[in-house]
């Protein structure tokens, strides 16, 4: 493989410690090595250019069933932007739901490399595969959701944590997947029967077992295995009026339990999307923000992380396995609803959306998002999403970095407002006059989510030995910019190496890279009951046979196996 | 001595059976025996091992009469073909894997062609009518483990579908349904006395193109208000009827066919019954699924969703992708004589198109790609026979609930045949190297 030196850009690297110093960054056999263990690299000049690790997103909805649904639902999300094949860029369309081509080269647009489907339905996991698998140049990994799942209910119903893990190692292997995903535990499993379950004490209907049971016993059985990443959770009462309440219940379940991993993380709970999660009020006339509240919590307890789910103020298509919320939104917005009930294991829902700039409570969750990065005491804990396409198609990050990197840009929006005042009145943004740095930004984006995924010995700094995975761009720190600047050049790398391999050269994509698949392979001892209850749930409840339901190797042509030995 | 094959997945309807148990031979070169199967998949099966079956490429010659040619030369004249045409049609899709489907997609992209499946003859106006409204839905499991409240309604499982009913809907009994079809109350809706109408609790005989009135009065009836005597040709009192059971179950699902896609209203008629299940969501939980045809035409709309964004009639021609039904579906293209050769794989349009437009493919530089001999391959120029998926090789296939599940192969096809994906897999080698991309 080619080496590469990239010279004297300004690093910005939270793993390295180093804050935008020049540096030299070099790269070998698709690793970061020291500059002296080079002997004949193509240079890459990035004098008066910033240099950080390629981008990793910890929660994204772009492969599966319900992202597929919302691109054959919504043929007008393809209209205008429909981008022609060209040179080694196949053709590529879709705006808040874009074709899997398009997602690939559009992260690798931003400079990132690593990217996390957020759900993924065990059922429907070869779909995902083969999604991922049609997916460029990103190395990639699914959740399979967990929270809604009748084997979990029944062995935590009586706190079998043991069983749990065994059946969850057994999930992980069977649908290649990558970590535990809770999305509104007990709630989904409600709404098959057209209900839900609005707080952590309220009982699932028929299971008797509580969402705090779910979320608790998923933890321990999370860290019992020792897998990489935590429990990743979206909690109940999302989007609601009054819910931070539930949010922080929510975070209270994981007081107490230490992580037992050896991949290197320090939470034991990751919780999504914050945004949506952080609402006051008893109505959407009184709403407000409680990001304060939230962050208050977050930043006294250092075994939780979270992410933004930012909203960008932007039409968009929302989905989610929360099926209760998606056809709550349904009827707030009364436009279309594509529901989906998966037999024995989760549900989920499409509807599109229109965050308008005119409407009082878009601009309250678009403040609350941004309050909850510049109210957090270490940016290494918090992470830049829009939980997307929820609150805004990915493609905008580099909007949000400049919201947060400059109040200027900050003041522009508000005064964008129809209901600015009110939206002030209801928020505490206007009052934070904080603007984080791109060390800030890079821990955001880089570090901080590698860390939490239980992936910083592969991924999100520029330390030799790990991936060379490295963005450049043309954007110099040093001199005076405009806040549209940083969109700007973050929207659009100037170089990206991905394992080595460059993708991006000058602003174009260059390679369509070396695709992987991460999963973890959990080693636990033999549990007869767990397999018996397999085989029997699959007898008499699934409608496909136990021998067809493993994803085979086939879907995951480069996959990249973590394995981990729970058997002590 | 034989070899019993387990979980065999059928490939012959969207209901995608996967519990098949198939007998072969030791040297797994015949199959001997299929069980569990209905008796139109165990046809499919068996009718792999018929000795008189094509297994080489074939050319028409200006007699009329069919010359054996070499699969180099039918890759040869695929790939000119393709590359010769202006706006070539790329039809069919619907009965070969994923894996095929999206090898044929980057043809399309690189050709320029119109994609279109089999939906556009079935299940497209659905499609029409999600991308108005949406669907709320669900997999086959959870009809079989909830649903007390059965509505199939233009449609006939009984003989399309035929181990659906006893799988799914009718008499499985699941987690929350233990009685089995005791516990759930059938209704059929169909203008025809059919057999799947004999074994409901309630058969609305609706007159024949009146199914938009009858849904429109579903939804009055659920809100309690004046419906006229006479509805679609049913009295009042058995649609209040209706309504009420409809409304008084835990989970209620509606399942339908061809008879309201394709019959006076089309898409508007789909529109209406997702309106009747939104609107059953009001009162309990309900969900809407159509029957889909081809074990793997949903595939097909899922390869296109996640490639171009698009579940059918996708225009690639100018290089980019679009989507007008109506105007990029086959049998318009094909009528309106804007297509200038035509391309088949997995679908029979030959049988199935009306004669107008098969005379069209029959008037064009035409391949078919079908392991029969079909309608189709009789009036196409070129005829390359390939192996049967989910017979000989195995792949990805979506069940009508959009569940994928890998086909298998359980005996080897006739020595020297191609699979699908082998096959287009060469055309799109040499359409690069003709393009020169």
């Amino acid at each position: 493989m080619a080496e590469y030196l990239i010279k004297n850009g300004f690093v910005f690297d939270p793993v390295l410690g180093i804050r935008g110093d020049q540096a030299d960054i070099a790269i070998k056999d698709g690793k970061i090595v020291e500059t002296n263990a080079i002997t004949n690299p193509k240079v890459i000049d990035a004098a008066g250019k910033t240099v950080m690790a390629g981008g990793v997103d910890i929660h994204a909805h772009v492969a599966g069933p319900k992202v597929n649904v919302g691109r054959n639902f919504r043929p007008e999300d393809k209209l205008f932007g429909y981008k022609p094949r060209n040179g080694i860029e196949r053709m590529q369309g879709g705006f808040s739901v874009p074709t899997t081509i398009r997602t690939g080269y559009n992260y690798a647009r931003m400079g990132y490399t690593t990217v996390m489907e957020a759900a993924m339905p065990p059922l429907y996991a070869r779909h995902t595969h083969e999604e991922m698998r049609d997916t460029p140049i990103l190395d990639q990994g699914a959740y399979p959701v967990f929270g809604n799942n009748w084997f979990v209910l029944e062995y935590l119903k009586n706190h079998e944590i043991e069983n749990t893990a065994a059946y969850i190692a057994w999930l992980l292997r069977a649908t290649k997947g990558y970590a535990v995903k809770v999305v509104n535990p007990g709630g989904t499993e409600a709404w098959a029967w057209g209900l839900n379950c609005e707080n952590v004490h309220d009982p699932v209907p028929y299971f008797d077992i509580t969402p705090a049971q779910i979320v608790t016993g998923l933890i321990e059985a999370n860290e019992y295995l020792g897998l990489p990443h935590s429990m990743h959770v979206h909690a109940n009462n999302l989007g609601n009026p009054g819910n931070y309440t539930t949010t922080l219940d929510t975070f209270k379940l994981s007081e107490g339990i230490k992580p037992k991993s050896k991949f290197g993380r320090d939470q034991v709970m990751h919780h999504t999307h914050v945004q949506f999660h952080s609402y006051g009020g008893d109505s959407w006339a009184n709403v407000d923000s409680r990001a304060r509240e939230i962050m208050d919590y977050v930043n006294s307890h250092d075994n939780i992380t979270i992410d933004m789910g930012q909203v960008t103020l932007d039409e968009t298509t929302t989905m989610t396995a929360d099926g209760p919320f998606e056809h709550h939104l349904t009827e707030l917005n009364h436009l279309k609803w594509a529901n989906a009930d998966v037999e024995l294991e989760t549900g989920s829902g499409v509807v599109p959306y229109v965050y308008s700039p005119n409407i009082k409570v878009c601009a309250i969750q678009w403040a609350i998002g941004l309050e909850l990065a510049l109210l957090a005491k270490d940016s290494s804990r918090i992470f830049l999403t829009t939980d997307h396409p929820n609150a805004g198609p990915f493609i905008r990050y580099p909007r949000v970095m400049k919201w947060l990197m400059s109040e200027e840009a900050r003041e522009q929006q508000f005064d964008a407002f129809k209901h600015k005042d009110k939206v002030i009145e209801a928020t505490n943004l206007a009052g934070i006059g904080r603007e984080l740095d791109l060390y800030e930004i890079a821990q955001m984006t880089r570090a901080g989510p590698a860390k939490s995924l239980g992936l910083a010995h592969m991924y999100g700094g520029l330390a030799p030995g790990l991936e060379a995975d490295v963005a450049v761009y043309d954007f110099n720190p040093n001199e005076p910019y405009a806040p549209d600047d940083i969109e700007k050049a973050f929207s659009n790398a100037e170089h990206l190496f991905k394992t080595g391999v460059q993708v991006v050269r000058d602003h174009e994509i260059a390679s369509n890279g070396n695709k992987r698949t991460l999963w973890v392979n959990a080693k636990v001892n033999e549990n007869p009951q767990v397999m018996r209850d397999v085989k029997e749930k699959f007898l008499r409840y699934y409608t496909v046979t136990l021998n067809n339901y493993e994803v085979t190797g086939h879907y995951l042509p480069n996959p990249y196996v973590i394995e981990v030995d729970a058997t002590q | 001595m034989t070899r019993t094959v387990t979980d065999v997945i059928c490939p012959f309807c969207g209901t995608l059976c996967d519990d098949l148990e198939v007998v072969v031979s030791d040297d797994e070169k015949d199959l001997l025996e299929v069980y569990n199967a209905c008796a139109i998949g165990a046809e499919k099966f068996l009718h792999s091992q018929a000795k008189d079956r094509i297994t080489r490429p074939r050319m028409r010659q200006e007699d009329g009469s069919w010359k054996e040619i070499s699969y180099d030369e039918a890759i040869e004249y695929t790939a000119r073909m393709l590359t010769d045409a202006k706006k070539p049609l790329m039809y069919g899709w619907s009965s070969t894997n994923c894996e095929a489907q999206a090898v044929g997609s980057e043809i399309g992209e690189i050709v320029g062609a119109i994609m279109d499946n089999t939906a556009t003859v079935c299940h497209g106006t659905s499609l029409i009518a999600v991308q108005d409204i949406g669907i709320p839905s669900c997999t086959l499991g959870e009809v079989k483990n909830r649903a007390d409240r059965i509505l199939f309604w233009g449609c006939n499982p009984a003989h399309a579908h035929p181990r659906h009913m006893s799988r799914y809907s009718i008499f499985p009994r699941g987690f929350f349904t233990g009685k089995g079809h005791t516990g759930r109350k059938v209704i059929v809706v169909d203008p025809r006395p059919t057999d799947t109408a004999s074994l409901a609790d309630v058969h609305l005989q609706v007159e024949q193109g009146r199914d938009y009135e009858l849904l429109d009065a579903l939804r009055v009836a659920f809100k309690g208000e004046k419906l006229p005597d006479f509805v679609a040709g049913i009295p009042k009192e058995k649609i209040y009827e209706a309504a009420e059971t409809l409304k008084s179950g835990r989970f209620a699902i509606i399942f339908f066919g061809m008879g309201v896609t394709q019959s006076l209203g089309k898409n508007h008629n789909i529109d209406e019954a997702i309106a009747v299940t939104r609107d059953l969501n009001e009162y309990t939980k309900a969900a809407i699924m159509p029957m889909r045809g081809h074990y793997n035409v949903t595939g097909s709309g899922q390869v296109w969703g996640w490639l171009f964004g698009f579940p059918y009639a996708v225009d690639l021609s100018r290089g980019f992708a679009r989507y007008n039904p109506g105007e990029t579906t086959a049998n318009d293209l094909l009528r309106r004589d804007e297509v200038d050769a035509v391309f088949v794989l997995g679908s029979d349009p030959g049988a199935h198109f009306p004669f107008s437009s098969v005379k069209k493919i029959y008037d064009r530089p035409s391949v078919a790609i079908d392991p029969h001999e079909t309608p189709t391959t009789e009036v196409c120029k070129v005829h390359v026979p390939v192996a049967f998926v989910g017979v000989e090789v195995g792949g990805c296939a979506y069940r009508m609930d959009n569940v994928p599940i890998e086909t298998r192969k359980v005996v080897e096809p006739p020595e020297g045949m191609m699979t699908d994906e082998e096959f287009l897999g060469r055309v799109l080698a040499r359409v690069k190297e003709i393009k020169g991309v």
